[in-house]
């Protein structure tokens, strides 16, 4: 998909767990996309983030550490 | 009609009722009956039947007709059993002389102003007049001629009749037939009592009484009649006939079985002669509709033998190419190869398949094992992705099961009902008549909507408060209301400690308390008055018991399921889950997405709801099935398309459901399909996206196969058999040759073996079976050991999940945002006549009611831009545009436009955008900011797109 319209996902997932309570956002977002996203949607978010991670929120790129890899 | 009588299907005269057991005889026979209910209804119970005529068991009674007239000892006169409540003691005769004479003198009378033509007639053998006049033994009408009001007089050379009313046959499903109407008043009191619609009334008096609808200028399609059929049943002459009846005779058999509508899922007896159906009336035992039906139901069903339908396999190469029929070997071979062949080159996951809500569990089922067990991944999704996924997501997040915590009965025990971002009377008619039944009986409403929908205010039904929020602003109203109950100290405290986690309540009541959420703070972005907002949440939080219903018009939002978890919040606030009359329900668009989204449609879920991840999951299937599952989620719809526009999602199983029209952002749909390489197409009809298509598998209807819906209360109906499949195989059976052609080797030869799988495989659906559902009629999930007759109302002990969990819902404003370019904002919805993107409604006779999409606008925003009522207009937003023609309307709001989206030639979609929930990948489609401008014709979309169309669906003379 368009890096744009992943971005936008990515950055719409973290702003509803930005409002919840507690210190664990970070996780939580991961978990969200870890179980909603399709293995080649992830590894596009993880190269995205490792090219720069342009346009993603703190909180996505705080994610990015607890996102699953997909098996090669 | 009177009905056609399968067992227990008998009409008892009155309304059952509920009482103390009261001691009563009625010749000679000891009856006990509940207190309260009639003498004619608990003759009947004891099997004795009294003649009657304006009596009907779905109408209270009236007392009208005189026929059923008894004898009571140490009573004076001869009273009307039907509005003559039993007494204990009571001694009843009823048959004496006395009594027989006076109903030969009244069905004298009768039959002195009704033609004789019964041999004739289309109620021939079907008509309660006629067996009355047998039952009391009526010999002789010795009345000599005169005034009346069924002869013409005019072939006689004489002077016209001026009592005479010729038959009015303006509603395309029956007609009205003045000469032969005894004026028992039925008709009229099913469309009040029962439809609650008000559009019949009884016009002058004594003999000059007729049955009119509406206004004497109007005839019934012209009246407020919304043809659901109610007056048809009801009537017990020819006066009131289904005109497939007169042109096919009665009906000799009859078939229980589900609609394919809406989300009700009315029970339905196929009435027929053979294998053709001459008429579909709602059951009267069906637990969802009780006896009701919508003009859906009851008469749209003749697209089932359109010509339009395709009955042969197609195949073509590409997708510019002509369609080739070819044999069911060919076609299924030429799609296996093509897929496994993708596989091969891009990979297991380069393929997948969207199940179907129209069709059954067991055919959904079949189709995400093919993903899972044949093509080895879990690329399957549903059109519920589309509609209800925050419902599940939601749902799923605050209680813990992804469904509607009630039964529809449980309507009649509510005394506040919100509705919100649903239009029941358009979207799900029988459930609206059952609400306005409730509402007319004294319980209050609050309708949360942009549009001043029917229920706002309508025949004897006006909501206490109607909140025209801006569309986009769900979680800013519902947070609102909650910051109300919350600090006015109006929550139901001893239930939030007994039942939901405290802790998380805690948070959640200092998030809602804060002032920003107050409705004075959210009046300017909600243009929702506080006030108003402030009364309405009093009412829900202290008016007794306290319902929420909500549609699309809540999940079709970047914050869908951030509003189903405020809509969960706000009832677990205010105690309102758990027990009759209250609750959480989601009204569902198609007769199954329900079921769909139980039987593991979606990507990242196993069948009952459980996610791909675990391994304990798997391994059941793992044995169930002989394969291991993909442990990753799959592609849901709108990501299948994003990957295929990148190139890594080639092939594509579609069964039932036409993305092109019906999914946002048409271009977008389109160029996604156009980039596979292998799009097979299983549906009744060439249907939009089948022009991208290049197998095309043909579907049969629900009247062609066995099968088992699940409505939006849980209720697993059964779908049965009526005729052969036209095709030549049920749906079911089409998915096991493709499984079987890639190499699958299954070998079910009847669903009910598929639903034995699933009970095997899914814990809420452990104690389901074709048995069970002989002997229940229906039960509602969970059905096993813990629950082995079903589940009409969850949570009633506890929350599913353990304790309820309040979340907090911030709200966020959509990122489609109106501006100079485009400064209105779009809302789409659906019509009483048409269904979804109206392949099967166009195609019947529904189409007088609504024969083109139109386009709502308020007075102001039509003026300013020059745009009268019924004139050409050119709707653009920053996806497309289309052109349609418009309406001018208060029913919407100054700033917002609405429209539906049953036509191929309007697209809507086009104009939609590909935003999307956050949590689910909802479309937002109810959301886009747009201008609408003056136009003289199609717009370059719609040109090229029925060019296209054209080409694309042309099909190549069978090879001999």
């Amino acid at each position: 998909m368009s890096p744009d319209k992943m971005v936008r996902m990515a950055n719409q997932i973290a702003t509803f767990f930005e409002t919840q309570p507690g210190a664990d956002g970070a996780e939580k977002v991961a978990a969200h996309i870890n179980d909603f996203w399709d293995p080649r949607m992830r590894q596009q978010l993880l190269d995205h983030a490792a090219t720069g991670g342009g346009g993603l929120s703190p909180l996505v790129r705080a994610a990015i550490a607890h996102i699953h890899a997909p098996a090669a | 009609m009177k009905d056609f009588i399968i067992p227990g299907d008998r009409d008892m005269g009155t309304p059952a009722r509920d009482g103390a057991p009261v001691v009563l005889t009625i010749d000679g026979f000891e009856v006990t009956v509940p207190e309260g209910m009639s003498v004619m209804r608990a003759a009947a119970e004891a099997g004795l039947d009294i003649p009657k005529l304006c009596a009907s068991d779905n109408l209270e009674a009236f007392g009208s007709c005189r026929l059923c007239v008894v004898e009571i000892e140490g009573r004076r006169g001869t009273p009307a059993s039907c509005t003559t409540p039993v007494a204990a003691g009571m001694v009843v005769r009823t048959q004496s002389p006395k009594v027989q004479k006076i109903r030969r003198g009244v069905m004298e009378l009768y039959i002195s102003d009704h033609p004789l033509d019964c041999l004739t007639c289309a109620a021939n053998g079907d008509c309660e007049l006629q067996d009355m006049a047998g039952a009391v033994g009526l010999r002789d009408v010795r009345y000599a001629p005169g005034d009346n009001h069924f002869e013409t007089r005019a072939e006689a050379g004489g002077e016209a009749n001026p009592l005479y009313v010729p038959k009015d046959d303006s509603n395309p499903y029956f007609t009205y037939d003045p000469a032969k109407c005894i004026v028992c008043s039925r008709c009229v009191r099913a469309c009040e009592e029962v439809q609650g619609t008000f559009a019949l009334t009884i016009q002058g008096r004594g003999f000059d009484s007729r049955v009119s609808a509406g206004t004497p200028a109007d005839d019934f399609l012209t009246s407020d009649c919304v043809s659901c059929g109610a007056c048809v049943q009801a009537c017990p002459t020819a006066t009131l006939q289904e005109k497939s009846v007169i042109e096919l005779g009665t009906p000799t058999r009859s078939v229980v079985t589900t609609c394919a509508y809406c989300g009700v899922g009315c029970s339905f007896k196929a009435e027929l002669n053979g294998d053709q159906v001459v008429r579909m009336t709602p059951y009267k035992h069906g637990k969802a509709n009780r006896g009701h039906s919508c003009v859906k139901g009851r008469f749209a069903y003749g697209y089932a033998s359109h010509k339009d339908r395709i009955l042969n396999p197609m195949i073509r190469d590409k997708i510019t190419d002509p369609w080739r029929e070819v044999s069911w070997d060919e076609a299924l071979g030429f799609a296996a190869s093509r897929l496994r062949g993708l596989q091969e080159t891009y990979g297991q996951r380069s393929i997948g398949v969207i199940t179907s809500s129209r069709c059954t569990n067991e055919e959904t089922f079949l189709v995400q094992k093919l993903a899972r067990a044949v093509f080895g991944n879990n690329n399957t999704d549903t059109c519920a992705r589309v509609c209800h996924s925050p419902t599940g997501y939601g749902l799923g997040q605050t209680f813990g099961t992804s469904a509607g915590t009630q039964d529809f009965d449980s309507v009649e025990h509510t005394d506040v009902v919100i509705v919100i971002g649903a239009n029941p009377t358009d979207g799900h008619p029988v459930f609206a008549s059952r609400l306005k039944k409730r509402l007319r009986a004294g319980a209050k409403l609050i309708v949360i909507d942009p549009r001043r929908i029917d229920l706002v205010r309508s025949a004897h039904v006006e909501a206490a408060h109607h909140l025209p929020l801006r569309p986009g602003t769900n979680v800013a109203v519902v947070t609102a209301l909650a910051h109300v109950i919350v600090t006015e100290g109006l929550m139901d405290e001893a239930y939030i400690r007994e039942r939901c986690d405290w802790d998380e309540f805690q948070d959640y009541a200092a998030f809602v308390s804060d002032p920003r959420h107050a409705p004075e703070a959210t009046e300017m972005l909600t243009g929702v008055p506080a006030e108003e907002l402030r009364a309405a949440a009093r009412l829900f939080a202290t008016g007794g018991n306290g319902a929420i219903y909500y549609g699309l018009g809540v999940t079709e939002h970047s914050q869908g399921s951030t509003t189903v978890m405020s809509i969960a919040n706000l009832a677990m606030l205010t105690g309102n889950v758990g027990r009759k009359g209250v609750g959480v329900n989601p009204l569902r668009g198609q007769n199954n997405v329900q079921g769909s989204c139980d039987m593991g449609s979606f990507p990242h879920e196993l069948p009952g709801y459980r996610h791909v991840k675990g391994a304990e999951v798997r391994d059941v299937f793992r044995q169930a099935w002989g394969v291991e599952i993909d442990p990753e989620p799959g592609l849901r719809i709108n990501n299948m398309l994003d990957a295929a526009v990148d190139g890594t999602f080639k092939g594509l199983y579609c069964q039932g459901e036409d993305i092109l029209q019906s999914d946002p952002d048409t271009k977008h749909v389109a160029a996604g399909l156009a980039a596979m390489e292998c799009v097979i197409v299983h549906d009744l009809f060439l249907n939009e996206t089948a022009n991208y298509a290049h197998v095309f598998l043909p579907g049969s209807t629900f009247l062609e196969k066995d099968g088992t819906f699940t409505n939006a209360e849980r209720r697993i109906n059964r779908v049965r058999r009526v005729m052969a499949p036209r095709n030549g195989f049920a749906d079911w059976e089409v998915t096991q040759h493709l499984a079987n052609a890639m190499g699958a080797g299954w070998t079910y030869t009847h669903p009910a073996q598929i639903m034995a799988e699933i009970a095997a495989t899914t814990p809420s659906f452990a104690g389901v079976s074709y048995e069970l559902l002989e002997e229940k009629g229906s039960v509602q999930w969970p059905c096993n050991a813990a629950n082995p007759e079903g589940t009409p109302l969850m949570h009633v002990d506890g929350f599913v999940r353990g304790k309820g969990r309040f979340i907090v819902t911030e709200y966020v404003a959509t990122d489609e945002k109106t501006g100079p370019r485009f400064p209105l904002l779009l809302t789409t919805g659906r019509i009483l006549s048409q269904y979804n993107v109206g392949a099967q409604t166009r195609r019947t006779g529904n189409t007088v009611w609504h024969a083109e999409d139109l386009l709502e606008i308020h007075p102001h925003d039509a003026e300013n831009r020059g745009i009268g009522d019924g004139d050409w207009v050119r709707l653009a937003s920053r996806s497309g545009e289309t052109t349609l023609r418009a309406t001018v309307t208060d029913r919407v709001s100054p700033g917002v436009v609405y429209t539906t989206f049953h036509h191929p030639e309007t697209q809507a979609n086009v104009i939609t955008t590909d935003y999307s929930d956050w949590a689910t990948n909802c479309p937002e489609y109810k959301v886009t900011a747009v201008q609408v401008a003056p136009s003289n014709g199609p717009s370059d979309w719609q040109e090229n797109y029925s060019q296209m169309a054209d080409r694309a669906r042309r099909i190549l003379p069978a090879a001999e």
